[in-house]
C-alpha cells in the first residue's frame, strides 16, 4: 500500500532521515517508535510533503507520490493528523472537517464520522480553537477521514491525553481500520498504546529504523529499552 | 463654519451631502474589500490595487463607447455590462499577476511592496500609450442622470442610489462566497494555515491565484463605479489607493463589517466636510481624526475574537 525506500530528508544541510525503508500492507496498523528528535515527525512530513524528499522515494499503491504537492499525496489517499493537531481555530467544527471533503469531493459530513466521534456531532456548530485538547484530537481525525485515505498518518496522537482516553483512542483506530480497510501509520512514545493497537512495531533512532517487529512476540523490554535514556 | 446657515439648512446639507457621498462610498468599500482580501489570505500589499481600479474605469468608457456607436438603442443598459466587464478584466489581469510576479514573493514582504509598487508604475505608463494622457469621462444614460425630490430642499442623486445598491449586492455576494461557500471554506482554511491546507487536500497555489484575481476584479468593479464621480486618466488611480488604505486599517483588517462601518464614516466625513471646507482642509481633519481614533483603538473599529 504504501512503500518507503532509500528515504533521506534534510533541513538544509543538516539530514535528519538516513535512508528509511518501510512497507506497509493494507489493513495494517504500524506504530513508528522513538524518543525525541529522533525524525518522527520530520518522516511524517516528508511524507505529506510538506518537506522535501532530499533523495529516494514514495509511493503509494504503485504511484510514485515523492514530487508530488501536499494536496496531489492527499488525493493519491494519503490523509495526515499532525502533532499539535493542527485544526482551523477560527472555523467551526463541521467546517473544519468539511475542508477535508474538497479532496474527497463529497457534499456533507459522512454520518458514519459524527457515529464515530458523537461529541462532534454535538458541537459541530463550535469554533475548534475552543474545543478541548482531547476533543480537537478527534476533529483532527475526522477531518484527515473526511478525505477518505487509504492510509492515515498520525503523529504522535496520545501527546497531551489522559491514559483513560488514549486506550478508547486505541480501541476507535482499529474500528477506523476495520470499517474501512484502511492503513495506519501512527508515530509513538508510549508504549502500551502502541502494543494495544499496532500490528507492527517499528524503532526509529537518530534516523534509522532501528528494530521492527511484529506485534506478536514482541520482546517489550528490547524495545523499551530504545525509549527510556 | 455652520453659524451662516439654519438648523433646516444644515439638515438638509447634510442630508444631500450625505447621499452625494454614496457613490465615494461605495468605491472606498469596494476598493478596500479587494485590498483586504488579498491582504488578508497572502500578506500582500497591493500597491497597484488603484492601478486595477483604474482598468476596470477605461473597460466602463470603452464599453459605453462601444455601446454609443454600435448598440445605441441598448445603451441605457450598458454600466450592467461594463461592470461585468470591468470586473473580468481586471480580475483576469490580477490572475496574470500573481501567476508572474506575486507568488514568486510570498514571505517577502517588502519585496512584494516594492513589486507591485513598480507595477503599478508600469500600469500607468501602458494606460498612457494606449488611452493617452489624457483623461476621460463616461456619459451616464439618460436614466441614471436625474434626482429623487424627497423635500425641497433635498435631492438625492439617482445613480449615487444605484451604485449604493449594486455595491452592497456585491458586498453580500463576496460575504457569501467568504463565508458560506465551498471555495470560501478553502480560503479561511488557507488563511489560517497554508501548510495544513495543503495536507487536507487544498490546493493552496490555485486558492490563492483566484482570491487574488478576485480582490482584483471587486477593484474593477470599483473603477466602474468611480467613473461617475471622476473622470479617468492613468493616474487616477494612485488618488484612491492611500485612502483606501486608510479604510482596511481603520475598519481593522480581516472583519468585513468593520470594512464597510469604516468605509461608510471615511466617505461620509469627507463628502460633509467638504461643503464647508476646502477638499484638502476636509481630507485633513478626516486623518486626524482617525489618527486620533487608531491611537485610541489600534486594531482598528472591529476584530475578530478568537482563541488562535
Ligand atoms: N525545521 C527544522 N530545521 C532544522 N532542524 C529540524 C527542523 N525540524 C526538526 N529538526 C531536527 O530534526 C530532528 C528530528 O526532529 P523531529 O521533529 O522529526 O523529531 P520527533 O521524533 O518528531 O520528536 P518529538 O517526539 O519531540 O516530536 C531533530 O534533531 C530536530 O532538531
Ligand atoms: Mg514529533
Amino acid at each position: 500500500m504504501l512503500a518507503i525506500s532509500n528515504l533521506h530528508v534534510a533541513y538544509g544541510q543538516s539530514e535528519v532521515l538516513h535512508g528509511l525503508n518501510v512497507a506497509v500492507s493494507p489493513g495494517e496498523i504500524v506504530a513508528i517508535m522513538g524518543r525525541n528528535g529522533m525524525g518522527k515527525t520530520t518522516l511524517m512530513k516528508a511524507l505529506m510533503g510538506i518537506v522535501p524528499t532530499k533523495s529516494g522515494s514514495v509511493s503509494m499503491n504503485g504511484v510514485e507520490v515523492t514530487g508530488l504537492r501536499s494536496y496531489e499525496r492527499v488525493a493519491q489517499g494519503l490523509a495526515y493528523v499532525p502533532q499539535g493537531r493542527m485544526i482551523f481555530s477560527a472555523m467551526t467544527v463541521e467546517e473544519n472537517i468539511e475542508t477535508g471533503l474538497v479532496a474527497s469531493g463529497g457534499k456533507a459530513v459522512p454520518r458514519d464520522i459524527y457515529e464515530l466521534f458523537p461529541v462532534l456531532l454535538e458541537m459541530k456548530a463550535r469554533r475548534g480553537g475552543n474545543l478541548s485538547g482531547g476533543q480537537q484530537q478527534q476533529l483532527a481525525v475526522a477531518r484527515a477521514l473526511a478525505t477518505g485515505p487509504k492510509v492515515l498518518l498520525l503523529d504522535e496522537p496520545t501527546e497531551g491525553i489522559q491514559p483513560s482516553i488514549i486506550r478508547e483512542m486505541a480501541r476507535t483506530l482499529k474500528r477506523i481500520r476495520d470499517e474501512r480497510r484502511l492503513s495506519i501509520v501512527v508515530s509513538e512514545q508510549v508504549l502500551s498504546f502502541a502494543l494495544d493497537v499496532a500490528d507492527r512495531v517499528l524503532v526509529i533512532e537518530n534516523g534509522e529504523i532501528v528494530r521492527d517487529d511484529p506485534r506478536a512476540g514482541i520482546n517489550e523490554t528490547e524495545v523499551a529499552k530504545y525509549l527510556s535514556i | 463654519m455652520f453659524g451662516d446657515y439654519s438648523l433646516g439648512d444644515l439638515a438638509a446639507i447634510f442630508a444631500m451631502q450625505g447621499f452625494a457621498g454614496l457613490i465615494l462610498f461605495s468605491v472606498f468599500l469596494l476598493m478596500a474589500l479587494g485590498l483586504a482580501i488579498i491582504f488578508g489570505q497572502m500578506g500582500v500589499i497591493n500597491m497597484a490595487h488603484g492601478e486595477f481600479m483604474i482598468l476596470g474605469a477605461y473597460v466602463t468608457w470603452m464599453t459605453s463607447n462601444f455601446f454609443q456607436a454600435y448598440l445605441p438603442a441598448l445603451f441605457s443598459g450598458y454600466f450592467f455590462v461594463a461592470m461585468i466587464l470591468a470586473f473580468l478584466a481586471s480580475g483576469a489581469l490580477g490572475m496574470l499577476v500573481e501567476w508572474g510576479l506575486i507568488r514568486h514573493l510570498y514571505k517577502r514582504p517588502l519585496d512584494t511592496l516594492l513589486a507591485t509598487w513598480g507595477l503599478s508604475l508600469i500600469l500607468q505608463q501602458c494606460y498612457r500609450s494606449i488611452f493617452g494622457a489624457r483623461e476621460v469621462g463616461v456619459d451616464l444614460p439618460q436614466w441614471m442622470l436625474g434626482s429623487f425630490q424627497v423635500t425641497d430642499a433635498i435631492q438625492i442623486p439617482i445613480n449615487g442610489v444605484f451604485v449604493m445598491c449594486l455595491t452592497i449586492l456585491i458586498t453580500c455576494a463576496v460575504a457569501y462566497v467568504l463565508y458560506w461557500s465551498r471555495w470560501g471554506r478553502q480560503v479561511r482554511a488557507v488563511v489560517q494555515n497554508r501548510v495544513m491546507a495543503g495536507a487536507v487536500g487544498i490546493n493552496t497555489e490555485r486558492v490563492d491565484r483566484y482570491t487574488f484575481a478576485l480582490g482584483c476584479g471587486v477593484a474593477g468593479i470599483a473603477g466602474s463605479a468611480f467613473t461617475m464621480i471622476g473622470s479617468t486618466g492613468p493616474t487616477s488611480g494612485q488618488l484612491y489607493i492611500v485612502d483606501t488604505f486608510l479604510v482596511v486599517v481603520f475598519g481593522g483588517a480581516a472583519s468585513l463589517v468593520g470594512t464597510i462601518a469604516s468605509a461608510f464614516t471615511i466617505s461620509q466625513a469627507q463628502s460633509t466636510l467638504e461643503f464647508f471646507l476646502s477638499g484638502s482642509m476636509a481630507k485633513v481633519l478626516t486623518l486626524l481624526a482617525i489618527v486620533g481614533i487608531l491611537m485610541l483603538r489600534p486594531q482598528g473599529l472591529f476584530s475578530l475574537k478568537v482563541r488562535k
